[in-house]
């Protein structure tokens, strides 16, 4: 039995809802940046139904790129946090609000 | 030849450059020599492109040399180009070749000021925009060098701005000045309107299509530019002010090049006043009455520079009388031997300030003819020339204005000629008064001290040096030969009616008189030239004060200064005061601060909103995602 | 580890079999400019890491001014090809090389050109010095590059990356510095997350459209008259807010003003110029050229961004009391006047807009870098009463900050008057009055602020400034570089440079400026004057990219 497309493009609707809230409930930075991450694989797995869809290996194709830039976001954003929170142990994203208005 | 004619304006310009960057360390006398060489280089291509124009047919002495387009927006496309034709080329020769001569002056003249590489500076800038104001190809870039003057003469007239009344001079002559750009302003959209172009052989090509009022409008507005510009009535006590700027500067600006732009303006926009008589009868006798007013004036003066700012101010009328008549030529003429007899005065004037240390009072003067021989025999001769004493070059300058005068209407001669007696006599008067008679000043120290000055080295005056003196000469020589160049009597002796003929030709008045009539005109004037000059003898000889023939009324200048400055300038002030206190105070204010503590007020909220915290701008972005989102998906139900 | 390597190794053999993808020819010379960049990268990090001993600064942004003016070349001579010979695509269709592209080339180069001067002086006076700075600047060029030039959504979504991830690093690149840190980590935050709402538009998008290839998107919504397919213009939402996240519009700006103060200062013009400048081009082009039957749709949705973007940039920084703040909410209102051009839609709009970041980049380059020297060393001082009686102190300095914002102000004879004149005209001729009248007020407000700053700097106290800020300048006596005494035309450009230039006294009042920066900050004074006085062949340049669009 095939499952439809609509299926998987509305889980992955819902994997990108779930992102989107888990960033804005969150505090902790890791956990922020694993829902970003989540996020980018809604987009994934809507890329690879609509390649299935259209037969096309152009949206298959953009995956591994999405993942290549997930993979340079991680490292970067990592470097971030540790900078950051070496200076303060056990710190939130709430902490870092010195600048605003 | 003709294509090195953008070099004429951009020497001078570079000459600024440099000096603006450079010029303190150029210092004293470098920066003047920079800038002089500027100038002069700039004469020598004038000169070329000059020869190389005249060598052409007369019907193709025009080119137009485009650099660039300036700006557009629309419709409007404003270039940055050059009109390379008799006229723009007969001004650019007569500019450059008086400021060489003014800028070798000023080596000497302004030798012992601090400000002196700036004084350069903005002798420079000036002369590119005076240049840049003759040779444009179109109305804005016109304006554009209109403006660069009138603000080249603001820095140079408050040249010394610590003493107060340059400072205030000088504001004087930008408000004076402001007055009339606004017309000319006005005149540049009603011009783009009717015409869709700004380029003048455009426009000038397109007048067919524009009704007669608006061309009258056109035309008073651009001559209300002129009469800012060029000290007529009712906008001319500035000049007598400007007077308190460094003398090569009167010489230079007041004088010979920037006062004579608004006659240069209505000769170019001949095609224009030809086809409006009514408007060229308003110039002809605001010309008229401005020459009376300005001689009249001249008569009671004892300020040695405002003799000769009020003649100036005489002499311009003439100019404005001979564009008005239609007599394109004769303004010109008179312009160019103005500029020389005029340039003269003051830089002789010059020569006797620096003399008398600072004194400009004539009544403290005498006898200086005999101390300061090259001075005193040039001054002789720049007087015969505005006097109009024949052969030298006043008398046929101011011969073609009044002959042309009749021809409008007598009346205007009238005026015309008693405004040259006048000018005989006042001339004269200071002549007199300054290089003859008694010496009323003495060796040790001056009579008067007008500035508060430590004066204890004493006076010997004596001819300036050669920087000083050579440019007298010249503009003698000048002045006594300068009326050859367009003679009557023969046709074939006119020469500069020829050569402006093909910018000029189709709208100047043609007048008939036979070779006696002309004849009987140059005996009358020069009979009046030489009355002229008798009752100034007779009075002046002897006598240094004359309270009858001084009267305040003319010292005053007929109280037009006092009269506008009560008439306009209280009233405004008081109209100021009162929006000032109430309704800018009460309304406006009430009005703006109200809009401006409401957007202080939201800003306040507003910065509310930027809490710090990331979850809450990514909460502002998903906001806005989400309204989005909900947008389109409500486009798409619809 | 080998087993994923094998099992990658037989996918892409799987799938090049399948005859599903063949291996595209590079047209090289048509990527050239970004090559320079990246290539001179590679060689400044090779350089950094065998030179025996650390080079100074100096030398890496000279390299970086040196790789600048090459791809600045490179795009010249494309420019030539495409004026020649039309535009033409590369690299498998996914590069466009046309005469908008090419000119956000050479804005970019341009940028990279003066940036590197402008940072030399803070980074020595910071002790940061190393290549570091200079090759994340050349990869975040090159990715405003590619996002000019791009035909095609994922590689859109590429070079976003490629010139925002250098960004997040640049901006927490004061590592000692706990707001440059707070800075980094806001703006990588908030980065990643509308860059996964981006990509998410993207797959929407193809999921509607059937291609990622912008030329075939517009083909096929061409053929097919779609308006209320929900996936698509769900995607488009999204699409929009990756943008306008980007460019900092409104309500997508909020890490703006926090990343902009909490960056080092350099950094901050560096980000507002690169990050406008790339993110516009991509915006103009995918929703100018690609999504024009849907204009109906994005129209009014731009026009209420605009609006909020407008003024919330204008009223909220008259508020502001620090400097840097003050900028950045006045870099969202000038976003506001760029996107007044994309709401008109028209190609007078999209030169308009082209015109107006080409000459912003080079007001917030040199106000970012007369903001960072007064800030003196740490980096910190930017309140407003810092400025007063600047004029008096260092009249040079005074003086160019003044152009500056004048410019910002759009004050007549600064190239600002003519890009607010030129959108707004854009705004008018497209019948968005009220748009244009909305603008309009804000540049008064905007004008206001401005102002208040240049009245301050030429307020008379002497050389007095508060005490509480005096101590930590004093007594550091930066490295004097003797300028060339060189006569003639060299002295005559660097006569503005030497008046510039200023060595720390001991005064603490008195703020170093590098001869590096001054020469910087003679060039976007140059340009801001030249073309204000002479824009024509700059609006030639804009309206010439425009027409090949």
């Amino acid at each position: 039995m095939s499952i439809d497309a609509s299926w998987y493009l509305t889980l992955a609707a819902a994997l990108f809802t779930i992102g989107v809230v888990g960033l804005l409930v969150r505090r902790n930075v890791l956990v922020m940046f694993m829902c970003i991450e989540l996020m980018l694989n809604a987009a994934n797995l809507t890329f690879v139904t609509y390649a299935r869809a259209l037969d096309d290996v152009g949206g298959q194709v953009a995956v591994f790129f999405v993942l290549v830039v997930a993979a340079a976001e991680v490292v970067v954003g990592l470097g971030i946090i540790v900078a950051i929170f070496r200076r303060k142990v056990g710190a939130t994203a709430d902490d870092a609000h010195v600048m605003k208005g | 030849m003709i294509h090195a004619a953008f070099l004429i304006p951009i020497l001078p310009l570079a000459g600024f450059a440099v000096l603006f960057s450079l010029g303190r360390r150029l210092g004293n006398p470098l920066a003047g020599w920079l800038a002089t060489a500027m100038v002069a280089a700039s004469f020598v291509v004038t000169v070329i492109v000059f020869v190389a124009l005249f060598q052409q047919a007369p019907a193709h002495r025009e080119f137009t040399q485009s650099w660039f387009t300036w700006f557009g927006a629309g419709r409007l496309r404003v270039g940055a180009g050059i009109l390379v034709d008799p006229l723009s080329m007969t001004m650019a020769a007569f500019i450059t070749g008086v400021s060489s001569l003014i800028h070798l002056y000023s080596i000497g003249y302004m030798k012992h000021d601090e400000q002196f590489p700036k004084f350069f500076t903005y002798l420079n800038l000036f002369v590119f925009a005076m240049l840049m104001l003759v040779l444009a190809d179109n109305f804005v870039l016109s304006f554009f060098g209109w403006e660069g003057v009138g603000v080249c003469s603001y820095f140079l007239i408050a040249f010394w701005f610590e003493r107060d009344e340059a400072a205030s001079a000088g504001k004087k002559a930008m408000i004076f000045n402001r007055i009339g750009d606004a017309g000319f302003l006005v005149a540049l959209f009603l011009i783009f309107e009717r015409t869709g172009s700004f380029e003048y052989t455009t426009v000038f090509s397109r007048l067919g299509h524009v009704g007669t009022p608006s061309l009258v409008a056109i035309a008073l507005l651009l001559f209300l530019g002129a009469v800012g510009k060029s000290a007529q009535i009712p906008l001319f006590p500035w000049l007598a002010d400007a007077m308190a700027g460094p003398t090569p500067v009167s010489a230079l600006i007041h004088a010979a090049t920037m006062v004579t732009a608004g006659v240069y303006l209505m000769c170019r926009i001949n095609p224009i006043l030809h086809l409006t008589p009514d408007a060229a009868h308003v110039i002809a006798w605001v010309g008229a009455v401005t020459a009376f007013v300005g001689a009249t004036s001249a008569c009671a003066q004892n300020d040695i520079k405002k003799v000769l700012a009020y003649s100036t101010v005489s002499q311009l009328g003439y100019m404005f009388l001979a564009a008005g008549s239609g007599a394109y030529v004769a303004a010109i003429f008179l312009m160019l031997t103005h500029a020389f007899y005029k340039a003269l005065l003051f830089l002789g004037s010059g020569s006797v300030i620096h003399a008398m240390d600072e004194d400009q009072d004539i009544k403290n003067m005498g006898g200086l003819a005999r101390l300061m021989p090259i001075t005193g025999v040039t001054f002789l001769i720049g007087w015969f020339s505005i006097a109009g004493v024949p052969p030298f070059s006043g008398f046929w300058s101011k011969g073609d204005v009044l002959q042309n005068a009749w021809a409008v209407t007598p009346a205007l001669w009238v005026i015309g000629a008693v405004s040259a007696l006048l000018t005989a006599y006042y001339m004269g008067r200071e002549y007199f008064l300054v290089f003859l008679g008694e010496r009323r000043w003495t060796e040790a120290r001056p009579v008067a001290d007008g500035h508060g000055k430590e004066l204890g080295h004493g006076l010997h005056p004596h001819d300036p040096s050669w920087h000083m003196s050579l440019p007298l000469v010249v503009l003698a020589t000048l002045a006594a030969l300068g009326g050859f160049i367009d003679l009557p009597f023969h046709p074939n002796l006119v020469f500069l009616e020829r050569w402006l003929d093909p910018v000029v030709g189709p709208s100047l008045l043609q007048t008939h008189f036979s070779v006696g009539q002309e004849w009987l005109f140059s005996v009358v004037d020069a009979v009046i030239a030489v009355t002229g000059v008798l009752v100034a003898a007779s009075v002046w000889r002897a006598s240094s004060s004359r309270p009858a023939l001084e009267p305040r009324f003319l010292f005053m200048a007929w109280f037009v200064d006092r009269g506008e400055d009560r008439l306009v300038a209280r009233t405004s002030t008081a109209l100021a005061n009162f929006t000032a206190t109430v309704v800018e105070s009460r309304i406006v204010d009430g009005a703006v601060n109200g809009v401006a503590d409401l957007t202080r007020w939201s800003g306040e909220r507003l910065r509310r909103i930027q809490s710090g915290y990331v979850r809450n701008y990514a909460l502002g972005l998903v906001a806005g995602l989400v309204v989005l989102v909900a947008y389109v998906l409500v486009r798409v139900g619809s | 580890m080998t087993g994923s390597t094998a099992i990658l190794a037989s996918m892409a053999a799987h799938l090049l079999a399948a005859g599903g993808i063949a291996m595209p020819r590079i047209d090289y010379t048509a990527i050239l400019p970004e090559l320079i960049l990246l290539g001179g990268m590679l060689v400044l990090v090779l350089v950094s890491s065998l030179s025996p001993r650390p080079l100074p600064t100096e030398a890496y942004a000279t390299a970086t001014v040196g790789i600048g003016i090459a791809s600045l070349v490179a795009s010249l001579v494309l420019w030539r090809d495409v004026s020649d010979h039309g535009p033409f695509t590369a690299v498998a269709r996914a590069v466009n090389v046309d005469g908008f592209g090419v000119l956000f080339l050479v804005l970019v180069s341009c940028i990279l050109v003066v940036a590197p001067l402008l940072a030399a002086g803070h980074l020595r006076r910071e002790g940061v010095g190393g290549c570091e700075y200079y090759v994340l600047a050349l990869i975040s060029g090159s990715g405003a590059m590619f996002m000019a030039t791009a035909n095609d959504l994922v590689l859109i979504f590429l070079a976003l990356e490629i010139l925002s991830i250098p960004l997040y690093i640049l901006a927490g690149f004061d590592h000692l510095r706990e707001s440059s840190g707070e800075a980094a980590m806001k703006y990588f935050v908030l980065g990643a997350f509308s860059s996964a709402i981006f990509v998410y538009g993207i797959a929407l998008t193809y999921g509607a459209t059937g291609s990622t290839n912008l030329a075939q998107i517009a083909a096929f919504l061409a053929r097919n008259v779609v308006t209320s397919d929900g996936v698509l213009l769900g995607g488009l939402a999204l699409l929009l807010v990756g943008f306008a996240f980007k460019v900092a519009a409104v309500p997508f700006h909020m890490w703006t003003p926090d990343v902009y103060q909490g960056s080092p200062t350099p950094a901050t013009g560096f980000m507002a110029s690169m990050a406008k400048a790339g993110g516009f081009a991509a915006l103009l082009r995918v929703f100018v050229t690609t999504f024009p039957t849907l204009r109906g749709t994005w129209q009014p949705a731009i026009w209420v961004i605009a609006v909020l973007t407008l003024v919330l940039g204008a009223v909220v920084a008259l508020v502001q009391s620090d400097v840097k703040r003050m900028l950045a909410y006045s870099s969202i209102n000038h976003a506001g006047f760029v996107l007044l051009g994309l709401q008109a839609a028209t190609a007078r709009g999209v030169a308009g807009s082209v015109f107006y970041l080409f000459t912003y980049s080079f007001l917030v380059l040199g106000s970012f870098a007369v903001v960072s020297a007064v800030g003196g060393k740490g980096d910190e001082r930017h309140g407003l009463e810092r400025y007063r009686g600047l004029g008096r102190r260092q009249p040079a300095l005074a003086v160019t900050f003044a152009v500056l914002l004048l410019a910002q102000a759009g004050a007549p004879f600064t190239t600002g008057f003519f890009a607010k004149f030129y959108v707004v005209e854009a705004a008018v001729s497209a019948h968005s009055y009220a748009l244009a009248a909305v603008a309009m007020g804000t540049a008064a407000v905007a004008a206001f602020f401005y102002l208040r700053l240049v009245f301050l700097m030429f307020s008379d106290v002497g050389r007095t400034i508060p005490t509480h800020e005096g101590a930590a300048t004093g007594g550091t006596p930066t490295d004097t570089l003797e300028m060339p005494s060189a006569g003639g035309v060299a002295t005559l450009v660097a006569a503005p440079v030497a008046a510039l230039v200023e060595v720390a006294e001991p005064d603490p009042a008195i703020v170093a400026v590098s001869p590096w920066v001054a020469a910087g900050l003679v060039l976007c004074v140059a340009t801001t004057l030249v073309f204000g006085v002479w824009p024509q062949p700059l609006v030639d340049f804009a309206h010439q990219a425009t027409l090949i669009i």
